[in-house]
């Protein structure tokens, strides 16, 4: 009987709770968005759906999509036009297979996760390609391929830029590395060296450019290039590309939080005083499931805010920079990304030859190599050859 | 009756992935069109790493999806998006093409087929009793690949019934040869890619 819970119930448990979740998500998240782009905007966002705040709007916006027509283009490749959002779809839901939402609390502990999950994540692109070209129309090609060449090329620095975290922490398991960042908020990963601290950033920055939102969204650009690869795309099939967008994103700022950010450790070490103070939530590192169930609940609040924190400024990005143009994205990623996570893989690489003391060695370290980064940084984007042809380029030759 | 159930469960579970491999990549063979060729290949790699990940082989799963998925399928993409003329292009195979690719694959199966039947599965077996017995892994009941993977590291092969050549340096030239191939590639593809930008600005 146990047999049957373990290997049956448990794992269709654990999947329908994801898979629930991953939906809710996207109705947060899109509510989300209305209103900080209202905010950042100067205005109120939807206030009419559900009271004061426009919290049905959502609702609403899924019941218009669920009763619109499912167009199917005459021209397309009607299996492949069908089948290519549900792609989408499993590789943004693999990912949400291996996270921790708490110590232990993952559907399925991997020694890998963080490669399992940057490699399912991948697989997502396949599903825009599929869908460009099954739409038989040259414009959803062209933006499938636009947006396809982006999210690979931004995969790379995306990848290796996690690498300092994977060496500081010394381990690919998520529970593992979040659970060494308990404690006070500077034994956080990102704040181990410099390195990682840059690293931690220009994670975001990628992360943000391989889930295709602003600034890096010009294959899309729903106000002039109506979305690139899905324009054929109506109703259910369209929301499914959506929903799977938002989860990839709460997917790719979920490793941030995990590899960089403390994981589901808040910036205080709350469970250790109210240990200290006799008030038992539970111990973090216990074995089993329920005797530690405050605990991790504290924890799980602490990690779905801080993945709605760095949501909220891929949002505040958003709605605060202009589009940069495609060939500007890829010269961003090919001639700047690029080498800046190199270096700074080198340097996470020598940080621990270097500085070995735990104190006064390691502020000192900080600081110079924190004033070093900044002066490499300065001069790669300043150098006056990038000026000159910036301006040529924006001229057209 | 249940608990055969529960039990078969995950060997289930693999012959369904494997069936569903199988059938992907039979499709890939028979489809005419090349995207959906190239859209079979995906699902045939994808559960190939899905055979990977059901036998707790996480990273070889993870890195089948990132290499093969991730990257050649773009490439296969890429490749087929900018050869096709038209949309939907439908192949056309000659009866010649069709028996070359029958010896070929009839080879490579013969081969498959030929290395599984003369391997020693019993070491499997022993090198689990003795990882479970808690003795070390030596050379009489280590894992079959074990002793491959060594001589490709260049350790000299011990069990004369393995290798030929006992006093050699195991497969590490042939090894190196073949990586140097792919940086050859590489490069040469990079040659290539460079010289039509020149011509372009040129002219």
């Amino acid at each position: 009987m146990s047999d049957l819970i373990h290997k049956i119930l448990l794992p269709l448990l654990y999947t329908v709770i994801i898979m629930l979740f991953f939906q809710l998500q996207a109705i947060i998240f899109v509510w989300l968005e209305r209103k900080v782009s209202g905010r950042i905007q100067d205005r109120l966002g939807p206030t009419r759906v559900g009271g004061k705040f426009g919290w049905l709007q959502t609702i609403a916006d899924g019941v218009k999509l669920l009763l619109k027509e499912d167009l199917i283009p005459r021209d397309a490749d009607r299996a492949m036009f069908r089948v290519s959002p549900y792609i989408v779809l499993c590789g943004a839901f693999a990912a949400f297979l291996v996270i921790p939402f708490a110590f232990q609390w993952a559907a399925q502990s991997m020694n890998v996760a963080v490669f399992f999950m940057l490699a399912v994540m991948s697989v997502e692109v396949f599903g825009v390609i599929m869908a460009g070209y099954a739409s038989g129309s040259k414009w959803a090609l062209f933006g499938g391929m636009r947006e396809a060449a982006q999210v690979v090329s931004y995969e790379v620095p995306m990848a290796m830029n996690i690498v300092p975290a994977v060496m500081a922490s010394g381990t690919m398991n998520l529970n593992d590395a979040a659970q060494m960042q308990a404690g006070w908020f500077w034994n956080w990963m990102c704040f181990h060296d410099p390195f990682t601290f840059f690293a931690a950033i220009m994670y975001l920055v990628c992360a943000t450019a391989s889930v295709k939102r602003a600034p890096f969204d010009l294959a899309e650009a729903e106000s002039e290039l109506v979305a690139g690869f899905h324009t054929e795309y109506s109703g259910f099939r369209w929301l499914i590309f959506f929903m799977a967008e938002y989860a990839s994103m709460l997917a790719v700022a979920w490793i941030a939080t995990l590899m960089f950010w403390g994981g589901w450790n808040g910036p205080l070490p709350v469970a250790q005083w109210l240990t200290k103070a006799g008030i038992t939530l539970g111990t973090w590192d216990g074995p089993s499931f329920i005797p530690n169930v405050g605990g991790r609940i504290l924890g799980l609040l602490n990690f779905i805010a801080k993945g709605y924190t760095l949501i909220v400024v891929m949002m505040w990005v958003r709605w605060t920079l202009p589009r940069i143009r495609i060939d500007q994205v890829m010269k961003t990623c090919l001639k700047y990304l690029l080498p800046i996570t190199c270096f700074l893989l080198l340097g996470a690489a020598a940080w621990p030859l270097f500085v070995r003391t735990r104190q006064g060695g390691q502020i000192g370290g900080f600081v110079a190599a924190g004033l070093l980064l900044l002066i490499v940084g300065k001069a790669i984007v300043s150098t006056p050859k990038s000026a000159a042809q910036g301006r040529r380029e924006i001229v057209y030759k | 009756m249940i608990q055969t159930l529960i039990n078969s469960w995950p060997n289930a579970l693999f012959y369904m992935m494997a069936l569903v491999t199988v059938a992907c990549a039979i499709a890939v063979v028979v489809t005419q069109n090349i995207v959906r060729a190239a859209v079979w290949l995906l699902f045939t790699l994808t559960g190939t790493a899905g055979l990977f990940f059901l036998l707790g082989a996480d990273f070889v799963g993870a890195t089948q999806l990132l290499i093969y998925v991730g990257g050649t399928m773009i490439l296969v993409i890429f490749g087929v998006m900018l050869t096709a003329r038209g949309p939907f292009v439908q192949m056309k195979t000659a009866s010649g093409e069709w028996t070359l690719a029958a010896i070929v694959g009839l080879t490579l199966f013969g081969l498959v087929s030929g290395t599984l039947i003369s391997t020693d599965w019993s070491r499997t077996k022993k090198s689990e009793a003795a990882v479970k017995a808690g003795e070390g892994i030596t050379e009489a009941n280590s894992p079959t690949t074990m002793q491959l993977g060594l001589e490709f590291l260049g350790v000299p092969p011990q069990n004369p019934k393995i290798s030929r050549d006992p006093a050699g340096i195991g497969y590490l030239l042939p090894f190196e040869i073949v990586s140097v191939h792919l940086l050859v590639v590489l490069i040469g593809a990079a040659y290539l890619a460079r010289a039509k930008r020149r011509k372009a600005t040129t002219s």
